[in-house]
């Protein structure tokens, strides 16, 4: 579990969070959404450490991360899996390299056993025969099902998304959405998802924060997402007709 | 950037770059890979330069000798002089600033905007370590490629020397030879560690802070060169003055 309390960040004059708390639960999608620069993206790295926030606590399992000594952070980031906005693959290394890099950097696996994990994390999302190939030469899609494979090679209590299905199909980013919710159950991590895509919203939000200009506006479920009166979360969930009109159909059947 | 937040942050890099070493089986094939890339990869470029510019030199002493009393070994003796003095070691270091420092700003600053460098640190990795530390140990090589310069240089200062019909063999040779101090290749090779590691690290800092995408690269690779090569001048100035002076 992740709490956050009162997060701020500032960049200059531009205050970018001002002032977020919220709960990220074990086992769980935690969602958040809001349009393109509300502060995603600059909220989850804050969550990560890798921006320092100018204000606020963040707890893992009830310990502050500003508190950590550095031997301590660095045991918390090798908990951590990543997968970045831009998938950030490592593009001197292949396939295999990027998914293998943290086994080889951080454990004392053999050569074997690491293979061995590489291609079951693999086989897992779906990737059987680019083994050998590198980020240049294959597609954005694969590109992000290698860094969810990366993300997840050390059994991640914590996981990270930014994004993990803008820029495809809506077949691979509904399959993407669910290996996610199925990894989070099978190995009960607390798992964090930036989107602004409201299939995922409506596939594996089990928990949402929306963020608007900075603050979190409305928190819920994907079940309460259809029914909130919350003016900004609808017109920004329901900005497309086929979604008003799903949200209709499903208020006039409940009543 | 103010520059003396600048200088600020270059030293805690360097700082952080001994910080925390990544495994070794790691940074060794990192560090062999960049002695390949950095050193191995030079050395066509340093060949080249090095030839025709002990060359030239010993054409334009040929040519300034019109007075009948100055000895003809001057062109060997001018030509090692150059050569092992300031051609070898800084005018090989301002085209290493170039072709390597380039390479260097540009592959990490890469990095730096794809998010890779983030990804690193996300895992817990030391990215000053993994990046810069075995560039730096690489261009400990470097003084080998200036050793390489300056006998490649006056290689071809004797060709162009003798071939060109300016001066005898015999003559060159003698210059060569001439009033030899040996503690000239010493300040040479004290010249070349310091401009390998400001080298190394330079281009690493530009590359490593820069902010922005693709466009920013190419303008950090640029910013990047000039100050290299501005500091590689003033080094080779304050050396010169305390070795030499
Ligand atoms: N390093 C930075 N320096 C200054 N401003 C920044 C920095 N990073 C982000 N911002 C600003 O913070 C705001 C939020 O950016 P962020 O990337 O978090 O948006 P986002 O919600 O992730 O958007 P998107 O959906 O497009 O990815 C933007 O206005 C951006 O300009
Ligand atoms: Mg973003």
């Amino acid at each position: 579990m992740i709490e956050v309390e009162n997060l701020r960040k500032t960049f200059g004059d531009t205050e970018v969070l001002k002032g977020i708390s919220t709960t990220f639960e074990k086992g769980k999608t935690n969602l958040i959404i809001g349009q393109s620069g509300s502060g995603k993206t600059v909220f989850m790295k804050c969550l990560l450490g890798l921006l320092t926030p100018t204000d606020g606590t963040i707890r893992y399992e009830g310990k502050a991360y500003s508190e950590m000594a550095p031997e301590v952070r660095r045991d918390l980031r090798q908990e951590m899996g990543m997968v970045f906005q831009g998938s950030a693959l490592f593009d001197s290394m292949t396939v295999e390299g990027n998914v293998m890099f943290p086994l080889d950097m951080f454990t004392k696996k053999s050569r074997a056993e690491m293979q061995e994990r590489v291609d079951f994390v693999l086989h897992r999302v779906n990737l059987v025969d680019a083994h050998k190939k590198y980020p240049a030469e294959i597609s954005g899609g694969m590109q992000k099902r290698v860094a969810i494979a990366r993300a997840i090679v050390m059994n991640p209590k914590y996981l990270f998304c930014d994004e993990p299905n803008s820029g495809l199909d809506p077949k691979t980013a509904m399959l993407i959405d669910n290996l996610i919710q199925e990894i989070t159950e099978e190995y009960n991590i607390t798992t964090v998802i930036n989107t602004h895509d409201m299939n995922s919203v409506m596939e594996i939000g089990e928990k949402i924060v929306f963020l608007k200009n900075g603050i979190k506006e409305w928190e819920g479920t994907k079940k309460e997402i259809f029914r909130t009166d919350n003016e900004a979360v609808t017109n920004f969930v329901y900005s497309s007709e086929l979604f008003k009109k799903v949200r209709q159909m499903y208020l006039e059947g409940k009543n | 950037m103010n520059y003396l937040a600048s200088i600020g942050s270059y030293a805690i890099m360097i700082v952080e770059t001994f910080k925390k070493p990544t495994k070794w089986p790691i940074m060794r094939s990192l560090i062999l890979k960049e002695i390949d890339e950095l050193i191995y990869g030079s050395m066509g470029i340093i060949i080249f330069i090095s030839f025709f510019i002990g060359g030239v030199v010993a054409i334009q002493t040929a040519l300034n000798i019109s007075n009948p009393l100055i000895p003809k070994n001057l062109i060997g003796f001018a030509t090692r002089q150059s050569v092992i003095l300031e051609f070898a070691p800084t005018f090989t270091s301002i085209i290493m600033a170039g072709k390597v420092g380039s390479y260097i700003t540009s592959s990490i600053g890469t990095m730096r905007v794809t998010e890779q460098i983030d990804a690193l640190e996300v895992m817990g990795v030391n990215a000053l370590n993994y990046l810069v530390f075995p560039k730096i140990i690489a261009m400990f090589l470097y003084p080998f490629v200036v050793a390489i310069a300056m006998y490649i240089g006056i290689l071809g200062g004797w060709i162009a020397g003798v071939f060109g019909g300016f001066s005898s063999s015999a003559d060159f040779i003698e210059g060569l030879q001439l009033d030899f101090i040996p503690f000239h290749v010493v300040y040479s090779f004290v010249k070349s560690v310091v401009f390998a590691f400001i080298i190394a690290t330079i281009p690493s800092f530009h590359g490593f802070y820069m902010k922005g995408g693709a466009l920013e690269v190419g303008k950090a690779s640029t910013v990047s060169f000039v100050w290299t090569s501005v500091v590689i001048i003033v080094m080779n100035y304050i050396l010169t003055q305390l070795l030499l002076g």
